[in-house]
């Protein structure tokens, strides 16, 4: 909470400050845009996340106290405040992808990728966590990357094929 | 012979949703227009005889909602289109926003004027942001044609649309918690009374209809009411968009009228079990809804003849599960889902979901307690009876019903006779 130290982090630089300056001016600054705010902040944030000192700032240009900012940021499932990675992969964790067979997506991104869920590759260009229902049940298997939706990934060829998009 | 029919969905496909033109040339907004020439006591009374249930899965009667959402005294109120379609298994109204936007947006429209209301919110979850585009350009089209914004086409009735995003949380498909969300907050549902008919989003009187719900009013003002009421069955007429998945042939949002038996849903229009295999468990209505067993599968889908099976529509959703998964690792899984989804503010479903989740895993790894089944249903009855909104008070509905129609799998026999 303490708004002086906002700049010693380093991932705040002053090209992404007016950047963001942008997507507040967007929403007219208005504070019930919270939410899709902090979306569209944290897909300009490289790693895909809202750090301490993004938090701080939109809590200090917007007036909302920092608490009531991390309320939101801890609550909702598509706000993260660790650092994920370039893409993040999301793998559909509902009962329709489990009797569908999504194990096969999973084990095919660990042996390919070398990741478990909540983690990034060394190199930070990926992540891989699971998510509930996203309404692709009629591709399932799916997953999701970037929020681009994949579907029928019912074999490994099928996963790799995929991820080979994203280099 | 195909028996799905094409009533709310009819447009699918026959325009270009990127076009209001090309809504236009196919008859949009004629609806709008209709309404706009009626009182609002007529259009309620129409909603009334459709007797359209609500179709976000609370089964609430529209026309009843819109009468008593127009009765709240007040110049300036708000309708909410929820579409924060968070059910597991459901995706029916992804199809209609990314196929037939302006269709929902008249139903916003129409049901902004029969309650008196000034903005409409369409509430979209996170999942569906790739369609933020498409609905966002809707919106400004029909502003630019005069269909949307200060007095709509002349009538001196206006109405502003606005868009605002999820951010995944299955429990913002909760009429309050999805208001609460709206104004900037986390999302945890808000004690009632007040009612948000009376007082909901930024205090103002607040109508929440599903993204269904909405598009089926303009279908019926569009078509007339009669046409809408010789789908289904007497007692339940209409149509409904059902979403069917799982292990299934053909998994899809298909559009049925009232009234099939579940079988000729999963098989005929399903195309049954692939690889052979045996349907186990079927669950209606999501991960809040109920399951049942293959001895059920004659039931005609209404209402009131799922109801006799302790069945539910709820979401519309239809999951299929064959004889490869065990009853109580599908239980698991939902039960993963809501330990991950409850919201934490009332105790019954916070530390509920978590202490069944504790038995189920012992029932899963075989390693239960002969009391553990007993203490399950007593924690799943107060969850149900005591937890603070619609999540806690369904989050065991999948438990409750598939011990009713699997008692085997549990071991019940046993307990029984201890």
């Amino acid at each position: 909470m303490n708004n002086t130290k906002t700049e010693s982090f380093g991932v705040l630089t002053s090209e992404l400050a007016l950047k963001i300056d942008e997507i507040i001016q967007n929403y007219q600054g208005n504070s019930t845009k919270l939410v899709g705010i902090l979306l569209d902040i944290q897909d300009i944030v490289p790693k895909q996340y809202i750090p301490r000192e993004v938090a701080t700032y939109v809590s200090v240009k917007m007036n909302i106290p920092l608490s009531k900012v991390y309320d939101v940021i801890s609550f909702y499932a598509a706000l993260s405040d660790v650092p994920r990675a370039d893409y993040v992969i999301q793998l559909c964790d509902s009962v329709v992808c489990k009797v569908t067979g999504n194990t096969v997506l999973r084990d095919t991104i660990t042996e390919l990728l070398g990741i478990k869920e909540q983690e990034a590759t060394a190199d930070g260009k990926y992540w891989l966590e699971y998510t509930p229902c996203f309404g692709a049940c009629d591709i399932s298997p799916a997953m999701r990357i970037n929020g681009k939706v994949y579907g029928h990934l019912t074999t490994p060829d099928s996963v790799k094929a995929v991820l080979d998009q994203y280099k | 012979m195909s028996k799905t029919v094409s009533f709310i969905t009819e447009n699918f496909g026959k325009y270009d949703p990127n076009s209001i033109d090309s809504y236009l040339s196919i008859g949009g907004f004629t609806a709008t227009k209709k309404a706009l020439a009626m009182s609002s006591g007529e259009i309620i009374d129409i909603a009334k005889k459709a007797s359209v249930r609500g179709r976000g899965g609370a089964a609430y009667d529209t026309g009843r909602k819109w009468a008593q959402a127009a009765a709240v005294p007040g110049d300036d109120k708000v309708v909410i289109c929820n579409a924060d379609e968070g059910e597991p298994c459901t995706f029916k109204d992804r199809n209609i926003l990314s196929k037939d936007p302006f269709r929902l947006l008249e139903g916003m429209i129409i049901a902004g004027y029969t309650v008196g209301a000034k903005n409409g919110y369409i509430y979209l979850r996170e999942e569906y942001r790739h369609l933020r585009p498409l609905i966002k350009s809707a919106i400004q089209q029909s502003v630019d044609k005069g269909y949307l914004g200060d007095n709509i086409l002349g009538s001196g009735f206006s109405f502003h649309i606005h868009l605002y995003s999820g951010a995944g949380a299955y429990v913002c498909g909760e009429g309050s918690t999805l208001i609460e969300s709206i104004e900037g907050k986390s999302g945890r549902p808000r004690i009632k009374p007040p009612f948000i008919k009376e007082c909901g989003l930024f205090q103002l009187p607040t109508l929440v209809n599903n993204v269904e719900t909405l598009a089926i009013a303009t279908a019926i003002l569009q078509n007339g009411v009669e046409e809408y009421l010789k789908y289904g069955t007497p007692q339940c007429p209409g149509t409904k968009i059902i979403s069917l998945a799982g292990n299934v042939k053909n998994p899809g949002a298909y559009e049925i009228p009232f009234g099939l038996t579940l079988r000729e849903i999963i098989y005929d229009i399903g195309g049954g079990i692939p690889d052979g295999r045996e349907l186990k468990i079927f669950q209606l209505g999501g991960a809040s809804g109920r399951t049942g067993s293959a001895a059920l599968l004659d039931t005609p889908y209404t209402y009131d003849d799922l109801h006799k099976y302790n069945l539910v529509v709820g979401s519309g959703g239809i999951l299929v599960v064959d004889d490869r998964t065990r009853v109580i690792d599908f239980i698991k899984s939902i039960q993963d889902f809501f330990i991950h989804e409850s919201c934490g503010k009332c105790t019954p479903c916070r530390e509920g979901n978590r202490q069944i989740a504790k038995i189920i895993d012992r029932f899963v790894a075989g390693t239960q307690r002969p009391d553990d089944l007993e203490t399950a249903l007593r924690f799943a009855n107060i969850m149900k009876n005591c937890a603070f909104c619609g999540l806690g008070e369904t989050a065991q509905s999948s438990l409750l019903s598939a011990v009713e129609h699997f008692p085997e799998e549990f071991g019940k026999t046993e307990v029984a006779s201890k």
